[in-house]
């Protein structure tokens, strides 16, 4: 069998005049966590669903567990989990009873099913709630019996279309760290995400914008693509220092993070000159350091050049 | 109008469905210009208590005022004086863009002789000026939530409440949606706001946090990193960060992933440094520096939660 998990050949998939996804060629190796991120309407999505045998492409092809898109597509659905943004839970129907039907779905053999119902509600801490409806439940733990159901048969690869939206940051950290158990066990898992901070926790990121793949490779990698120095500057006022800094010379972007900015730099010395500025103005530095840039960083500086 | 320097104010608000209380006798007070933050993990009792603010649901005790209007009496008046923008951007998906603005105008009651100037307005600040006629459904996430917000505010109220606005929304139009947000706090409006994005939170002028329909935390974003925050974040830089985490975590230690760092919260530093150490050591990771920072949002987020 094909050493990767995912191969896609100038995958292309046209909406009307919409190129959603444009010529595709991508490789994911097994047990990669590989994230896909990218602006909104970027073809994330459709990516995933070409990718899950849900959606027929316009031209070329894939290779899912070394399976054709194409014409293997049922084949395919034995092999991976997928997890839509707007999963499919029975809200009338209990954790438990939701989960025997994906099992049913998945035609998961009957005496199979309890150690694996077991382990499931156990990693996602449900156990306790395995016969509460699904529509009594909050959004973290929605989204972890989403991903309960998703594994039910056990597949190696697993797609899960911005899992995280809308949960809150104790939830997310839960996720997250079901998701590296499952890596671990060696699942490859393909993530969409707009939140920036977790694609950083990926193994390998492609930064998707307008149907291509513009960057892929590793988090720090990515963060090293910049090429000019990243310096992160905590003002007491931010909101006014932006002004002042982008009227500096040299000043490649500034953005806002929390209370603090990170300024691009064409050269490193210039921090002297903004904090002149600054204080020029009337605005206290309370701390600076120079930084790696975050993705978010390169995020921005990438779609907004194109 | 407005008839003092407060926006919101309630006092013991409280919302019972049954035997299950929501919302537990709530203190707010929201000054009028201010973008305040209404943070707390999925069921905590944020919607129910947005919920009443806006009219939409009686409160089972306690009294307050949006606007200077009674939440228990006058919510026909409130309504007419507050925006509200939920998560699920209720547009009509098969209307054109321009027919969802004239039909949130004809809801608002908005005026004949300013219809017009205001759908110019939305248009502009959405960036949909060439595609009036296209259908909304057609529409990025982050142009639905502009043209959301913009039918949110035609009859330009003086309190907007905004429910997980940025939700699936990709970094950059959240940017540009802030921009927005704080360009109408300059010019008075007070802007109520729920949300996940700790980062966002940072942008606020103040926050609550709720837990269980109980505020647990309120203040400043600094005033929250600094007053409620009794326990320590360690910043930690090593080659391997999957690894280092669940070693610490599964040692006791709360932790978790920011980019390519780790943060662990602890009581005590210095126990918690050298135990830390010697983990990392036993299973040969490299540590490069580890040090006390002032903590995130999120390190406070959870501290507060995990500890109530």
């Amino acid at each position: 069998m094909d050493e990767s998990a995912i191969k896609t050949v100038d995958l292309r998939k046209v909406f009307g005049d919409t190129v959603a996804v444009d010529d595709l060629n991508l490789e994911i190796g097994r047990g990669e966590l590989f994230g896909l991120v990218g602006p909104d309407g970027a073809g994330k999505t459709t990516t995933m669903r070409l990718l899950a045998a849900v959606m027929e492409p316009t031209s070329g092809n894939a290779w899912v567990a070394g399976l054709s898109i194409i014409n293997e597509g049922e084949r395919i659905k034995e092999h991976i989990g997928y997890m839509s943004q707007r999963f499919g839970l029975y809200e009338d129907l209990t954790i438990m009873e939701n989960i025997i039907f994906y099992a049913d779905l998945h035609e998961v053999a009957k005496e199979k099913r309890p150690p694996k119902i077991e382990r499931l509600l156990g990693f996602s801490n449900l156990t306790p709630f395995k016969d509460r409806l699904a529509g009594r439940l909050s959004g973290g733990m929605k989204q972890k019996l989403g991903l309960a159901c998703a594994l039910i048969h056990t597949p190696e690869i697993l797609f899960l279309d911005e899992p995280t939206n809308g949960v809150d940051p104790v939830s997310r950290r839960d996720f997250w760290r079901i998701l590296y158990d499952l890596l671990k066990e060696g699942t490859t898992i393909i993530v969409s995400t707009s939140y920036l901070d977790e694609a950083e926790r990926c193994t390998r990121i492609g930064l998707m914008h307008k149907g291509s793949i513009i960057m892929k490779d590793s988090p720090s990698e990515i963060k090293k693509s910049l090429g000019m120095p990243m310096m992160e500057i905590w003002p007491d006022d931010a909101r006014n220092a932006i002004a002042v800094i982008k009227k500096v010379e040299g000043v490649k972007s500034v953005s806002m993070y929390g209370n603090k900015l990170h300024v691009a730099l064409a050269k490193r010395e210039l921090v002297e000159t903004i904090i002149a500025e600054l204080r020029q103005a009337g605005i206290e530095i309370k701390g600076q350091r120079e930084i790696l840039p975050s993705i978010e960083d390169i995020f921005i500086s990438k779609v907004e050049g194109q | 109008m407005i008839r003092s320097s407060i926006a919101v104010k309630v006092r013991e608000l409280t919302k019972k469905f049954g035997d299950f209380v929501a919302v537990d006798n709530i203190n707010l007070n929201i000054k009028k210009g201010e973008i305040f933050g209404f943070l707390g993990p999925n069921g905590a009792g944020k919607s129910t208590t947005m919920k009443m603010l806006c009219g939409l649901l009686l409160p089972s005790g306690g009294s307050g005022s949006v606007g200077g209007f009674d939440i228990m009496k006058e919510s026909e008046e409130i309504k007419k004086n507050i925006g509200y923008m939920s998560q699920k951007f209720s547009l009509y998906d098969d209307l054109t863009i321009a027919e969802n603005i004239n039909f949130f105008s004809g809801i608002y009651g908005v005026d004949k002789n300013r219809k017009r100037a205001r759908m110019e307005w939305v248009l502009d600040m959405a960036g949909l000026q060439d595609r009036r006629n296209a259908l909304t459904k057609v529409l990025p996430g982050g142009f639905k939530q502009r043209l959301a917000l913009g039918c949110a505010i035609l009859h330009e109220p003086p309190i907007l409440f905004l429910d997980e606005p940025t939700s699936g929304v990709d970094p950059i139009s959240r940017r540009n949606f802030w921009n927005l947000i704080y360009e109408m706090s300059n010019a008075g409006t007070t802007i109520f706001v729920t949300t996940h994005y700790m980062d966002e939170a940072d942008y606020c002028n103040r926050l609550a946090l709720i837990y269980r329909g109980r505020i647990i935390a309120e203040g400043t974003p600094n005033e929250l990193k600094q007053k409620y925050m009794t326990r320590y974040v360690l910043e930690i830089e090593v080659d391997k960060v999957v690894e280092a985490m669940e070693i610490i975590y599964r040692n006791g230690i709360e932790t978790a992933i920011f980019g390519s760092l780790l943060h662990a919260t602890v009581d005590n530093i210095e126990k918690a440094v050298p135990k830390i150490k010697k983990l990392l050591e036993e299973s040969n990771i490299t540590l490069n520096r580890i040090e006390r920072i002032m903590p995130s949002l999120e390190d406070v987020f959870v501290t507060l939660i995990e500890t109530s």
